[in-house]
């Protein structure tokens, strides 16, 4: 090893690279940047997919202000206002770490323990509101069919407002045909998707029996930037076709459209929301280190600057996926 | 290091900044006009590339100022911002191309 170093390092610090600082940047400092820069590239390869994805499939991607509607403990319909809470969310948390690093460079042990504790209570808030969006887009709102040849038709009333299956289809009496097969009624070996509260059959006789009822396909209006919605007639040809109920999303089915779309959600927020919950466990680590004074005594606070950093980077992130799921 | 001076004015400046950025986000996002909406400029529409600008300012507010980039020196902010911009455009471009080509080559085999 010795013979690889050109700079003799007894009595220096190896681990800090001997005290040569290229760049004038500490060596974790420097490492934390580049390994930000390999992240970034992780996860621009999955933004990428998620559009080459979205542009193969351009002409029926759902519409996102169609599938993130909901606000906590509030009935009805508001897009974006809770992810834009999110947003603002990991942008405060992200001020008050760069607070949290002014102060250090003050040596100001009081105001850094604030601000971190203020980080993490940020990180908290961000992660549960992202448990709680998954929460509500794996349950779904309306419920659709699925057809044969792998389309999602929803129900819209006759202003063009979707509507939920439960408002429309009336269940004929429950057979036992309808109960779930799990290992507690039958052999542990045995199993079957998760059935629907609706049969196939209801919803078509509904459908029928509902003349303001009509069906919107996958296929977006490019003039309008709308979905299609179907005539009656061609709804029931479409509606005969149905193979599946789906309610909800998941890797699997979406009630909401394509279901890789409901794949590249999990896949991106998840990746982002472990960013973001071992950011948390980060800023915990050094807001005790903070307390028990080791960066008074190291006579520096970059540990708090190098946290900070990967903080910043996760705000980063969020603000491209929230771009590129929630508005554009 | 220690003792320097207090950037906590800028901070908060900055923070106002990325906080408005966001607001027109979310207001132009549910409004959606149609003038930028439904027309078309260079391959999507004008809201779409407003979007995209605001991201990228937001981008640059937090990475020079939060970040402190701006503070580092000139080439290793370089090593950093050109490597990673230069290979994002890369990919970004080469997917974007492809997905087009995709729906260009499978969309008239689906039938609706």
């Amino acid at each position: 090893m010795e013979a690889n170093i050109a700079i003799p390092s007894e009595k220096k610090p190896t681990w800090g690279g001997g005290g040569v600082k290229p760049f004038g940047a500490s060596y974790g400092k420097m490492m934390m940047w580049f390994f930000i820069v390999s992240d970034a590239l992780t996860f621009s390869g999955f933004l990428a997919a998620y559009g080459l994805t979205r542009f193969k499939f351009i002409d029926s991607w759902p519409i996102a202000d169609e599938v993130f509607t909901h606000i906590p403990f509030v009935h009805g319909e508001f897009p974006m206002i809770y992810v834009a809470f999110m947003t603002f969310v990991l942008i405060f948390s992200s001020v008050t770490m760069v607070l949290a690093v002014d102060a250090g460079h003050q040596m100001n042990k009081k105001k850094v323990t604030l601000y971190m504790l203020l980080t993490i209570i940020g990180g908290i808030i961000f992660v549960g509101s992202q448990a709680w969006e998954w929460n509500t887009f794996i349950n779904g709102t309306y419920g659709a069919v699925k057809t044969t040849d792998g389309k999602i038709l929803q129900f819209v009333d006759s202003n063009g407002k979707q509507i939920a299956l439960a408002d429309f289809v009336l269940s004929s009496d429950k057979s036992s045909s309808n109960e779930q097969v799990n290992e507690g009624n039958s052999l542990w070996f045995v199993d079957e998707p998760a059935k629907s509260n609706y049969s196939i059959a209801d919803i078509i006789s509904s459908y029928e029996a509902n003349t303001n009822v009509q069906i919107r396909t996958e296929l977006i209006d490019l003039e309008k930037k709308q979905k299609t919605i179907l005539s009656r007639e061609k709804g029931a040809k479409e509606l005969a076709k149905t193979r599946l109920v789906v309610e909800g999303a998941n890797l699997e089915v979406n009630e909401y459209g394509n279901t890789i779309f409901a794949d590249f959600f999990f896949f991106i927020t998840g990746f982002h929301g472990f960013h973001v919950f071992s950011g948390i466990i980060f800023n915990i680590i050094i807001f005790f280190n903070v307390i028990l004074g080791t960066y008074e005594r190291r006579g520096h606070y970059e540990m708090v600057e190098k946290v900070g950093l990967y903080w910043h980077f996760v705000d980063l992130v969020w603000v491209f996926v929230f771009t590129f799921f929630y508005l554009v | 290091m220690a003792h320097t001076q207090s950037h906590t004015k800028r901070i908060w400046n900055v923070f106002w900044i990325l906080s408005l950025i966001t607001i027109v986000e979310v207001i132009l996002g549910i409004y959606k006009p149609n003038a930028l909406h439904l027309t078309n400029f260079f391959g999507t529409s004008p809201l779409n590339w407003i979007f995209i600008i605001l991201t990228l300012a937001k981008a640059y507010g937090i990475t020079w100022s939060f970040m402190h980039m701006e503070g580092e020196k000139t080439w290793f902010r370089r090593s950093v911002v050109w490597t990673g911009v230069f290979l994002i455009i890369f990919l970004v471009t080469l997917l974007l191309f492809e997905g087009d080509y995709l729906y260009s080559t499978l969309s008239p085999l689906v039938r609706w």
